[in-house]
């Protein structure tokens, strides 16, 4: 069908140095305009997430009296949204309830005693270390202190973990 | 005279091709003739010709054989239509806030109200879209439409159908019900994992360091904005390319003259009859089935087990069984490289217009089919097993990574070797090969994640 129409053919314009140099011209020109866009966007987007950055800020939580746990328990804490885990030499964790693989929340299984996430089936010991992969890191944990057989958790902030990745346990 | 008619005649014999060319001169001369006389009558033709400028004036019979294309582009497209439609309705009953985001879904749903009407159309075209625009692209390959003159095209093709997957997920995460907002968690969550830019655009994405309302606008935007004018933008391209492409693929006839027949009526009642036909259906499946709605998002309690929607569940699987890098970035990158590049690689598509290259190639579709379902479940049978025993993260980046993609690899370029020397395929059915390998496991993997994983994501049997 297209064979039996064809077009006249246009001659093209020659290739002087002043068509090359528009050329160049409107490139960069429009480069420029499409930087100015892209960083304007990202402004905006940005211009949101400033109003919440407060930063961390401590906040710390009565967690319980040491004799109120059982050895070797877990126990959910819904209001600092964290895990407080008695370990079997009786030091206590306080372990964050956010999985490290992608950010689910990690539900406590009695039965086969260990962290067992509902997303991706890592699964995590009660000191937090990785038993079962996609996860690569152990749970984070809270800092913890026991004054006088009280358990105070600061939730607004993450411990760092010990040298080979393990949250680090407190003697009661 | 009906064109089903004259090519029965000229398959018959009773006819010859002379006549059919004749036929189809004639109906360009009648055509251009009409116009010429008719050209005052400009106005009135304005919708309807501009309409049909989509189409050239005649196209090849070949073209509108069912079983070459089975009107996949033209259902996607009209899904696309519906999605426009009910998508700007949906956005008088939405609000784009977590407080009431969930509350003003359920408020569709009240007596009297058919915004629940629309959404369930939006919800389920968008589901259907998907389904559509994956057997598009699968049709597109198979039939070697990816070569030559079609090369930019098959690229912009590739970028709609991220643009579908992406409207999709954007879409589900409206709502604000527990499905969305574990969503939003694991793909920010996943978006981390990119090297160098992975974090920034985590964060620019969530709109701070906690998910909330900035997050679900931003996602919001993107998915009322930004989304449908590039695929706007890009649907427009791919029809215009499509013409440049002289219509759809078509097998090479060799000597003679291609049959065309004019467009009006042959192609566009087939057009409308499938459309047509699809709306119809989706409609009446949205009167009777109610598009899902979890629990409001509460954070701090994912659901057991937190499964994606089906499309993402493939990956979900991916997820499970590599290392997280790996699986979000590195497997990903190298097949969109792979699918981009194939064009660009002289030979590597299949003769134009013939399902899998004809009978040598289909068994071979078969054969690898079979093969990519079978070593999908043991490999996964066997991670299963594998994590219980080993299970240490000390060493996952290569044994959960770099491990597994040099298997991958190596295997590829094996079977790849095997093929053209050994059994003597083409270069573009080894090809072929290789993508039904990568798509049959891709749909493995989606079925075992749906059907066959149960709380704490276990495998589990569905009965």
């Amino acid at each position: 069908m297209d064979n039996t129409l064809q077009r006249p053919q246009v001659e093209h314009a020659p290739d002087t140095g002043r068509r090359r140099f528009f050329n160049k011209l409107w490139a960069l020109l429009g480069s420029i305009a499409f930087l100015e866009l892209s960083w304007l966007s990202i402004s905006i987007l940005r211009s949101g997430k400033n109003k919440h950055e407060t930063g961390a800020q401590d906040a710390i939580i009565k967690a319980g009296n040491v004799e109120d746990f059982a050895i070797n328990s877990v126990t959910a804490n819904a209001r600092g949204q964290f895990y407080l885990a008695c370990l079997e030499d009786g030091s206590f964790l306080a372990l964050s309830r956010t999985c490290t693989h992608l950010g689910c929340s990690v539900p406590w299984d009695e039965e086969a005693h260990k962290f067992i996430c509902p997303c991706h089936g890592s699964s995590f010991s009660i000191t937090g270390e990785v038993l079962t992969p996609p996860a690569t890191r152990s749970l984070n944990s809270h800092p913890l202190r026991i004054e006088n057989g009280t358990i105070y958790v600061n939730t607004g902030r993450l411990e760092k973990p010990l040298q080979d990745g393990k949250p680090r346990p407190v003697k009661a | 005279m009906p064109i089903e008619m004259l090519t029965y005649f000229h398959h018959q014999g009773i006819i010859d091709s002379q006549t059919i060319y004749l036929y189809d001169i004639n109906a360009i001369i009648q055509k251009s003739l009409h116009m010429n006389s008719a050209h005052t009558r400009a106005k009135k033709q304005f919708p309807s010709d501009l309409l049909l400028h989509v189409h050239p004036r005649t196209v090849p019979v070949e073209t509108l054989r069912f079983t070459l294309s089975f009107g996949l582009g033209g259902m996607a497209t009209t899904l696309v239509l519906l999605l426009f439609i009910t998508g700007i309705l949906q956005k008088v009953s939405y609000i784009p806030d977590i407080q009431r985001a969930y509350h003003s879904i359920q408020f569709m749903y009240t007596d009297s109200n058919f915004a629940g009407w629309l959404r369930n159309i939006h919800y389920w075209s968008g589901n259907m879209l998907v389904i559509i625009s994956f057997l598009h692209f699968c049709r597109v390959f198979l039939t070697g439409a990816i070569a030559g003159r079609r090369r930019l095209n098959w690229i912009v093709g590739l970028f709609l159908l991220g643009l579908v997957f992406f409207s999709n997920f954007s879409g589900y995460l409206l709502p604000w019900d527990q499905l969305a907002y574990w969503a939003v968690t694991i793909f920010l969550n996943m978006i981390g994992y990119i090297p160098f830019i992975g974090q920034p655009l985590a964060q620019l994405l969530r709109g701070g360091s906690e998910i909330g309302t900035e997050t679900l606008t931003n996602f919001y935007a993107i998915h009322t904005g930004l989304l449908p004018f590039l695929m706007l933008l890009l649907v427009i391209g791919h029809f215009w390319l499509i013409r440049k492409a002289r219509g759809l693929v078509q097998q090479q006839s060799g000597k003679g003259p291609t049959f065309s027949v004019p467009v009006m009526p042959n192609l566009i009642v087939r057009e409308a009859a499938v459309g047509l036909s699809l709306i119809a259906a989706i409609l009446l499946f949205s009167a009777i089935v109610d598009a899902p709605l979890s629990g409001a998002a509460t954070p701090g309690v994912s659901p057991n087990p937190a499964k994606a929607a089906w499309f993402f569940m493939g990956l979900q699987e991916l997820l499970m069984h590599l290392h997280p890098v790996f699986a979000i970035c590195v497997f990903p990158v190298i097949v969109l490289f792979c699918l981009l590049a194939i064009p660009f690689w002289q030979n590597s598509a299949l003769n134009e217009g013939i399902w899998f290259n004809g009978e040598r190639g289909r068994k071979l579709a078969i054969v690898v089919s079979i093969t990519s379902i079978t070593l999908t479940i043991a490999a996964v049978l066997i991670d299963n097993v594998a994590t219980n025993i080993i299970g240490s993260p000390a060493t996952a980046l290569f044994t959960r990574g770099v491990l597994p993609l040099v298997i991958f690899l190596s295997c590829h370029c094996l079977g790849y070797a095997l093929l053209t020397s050994r059994y003597s395929y083409t270069r573009g059915e080894t090809v072929m090969a290789g993508f039904l390998f990568i798509v049959v496991a891709m749909i493995c993997l989606t079925v075992i994640g749906v059907w066959f994983r149960g709380p704490g994501m276990q495998l589990m049997f569905p009965f």
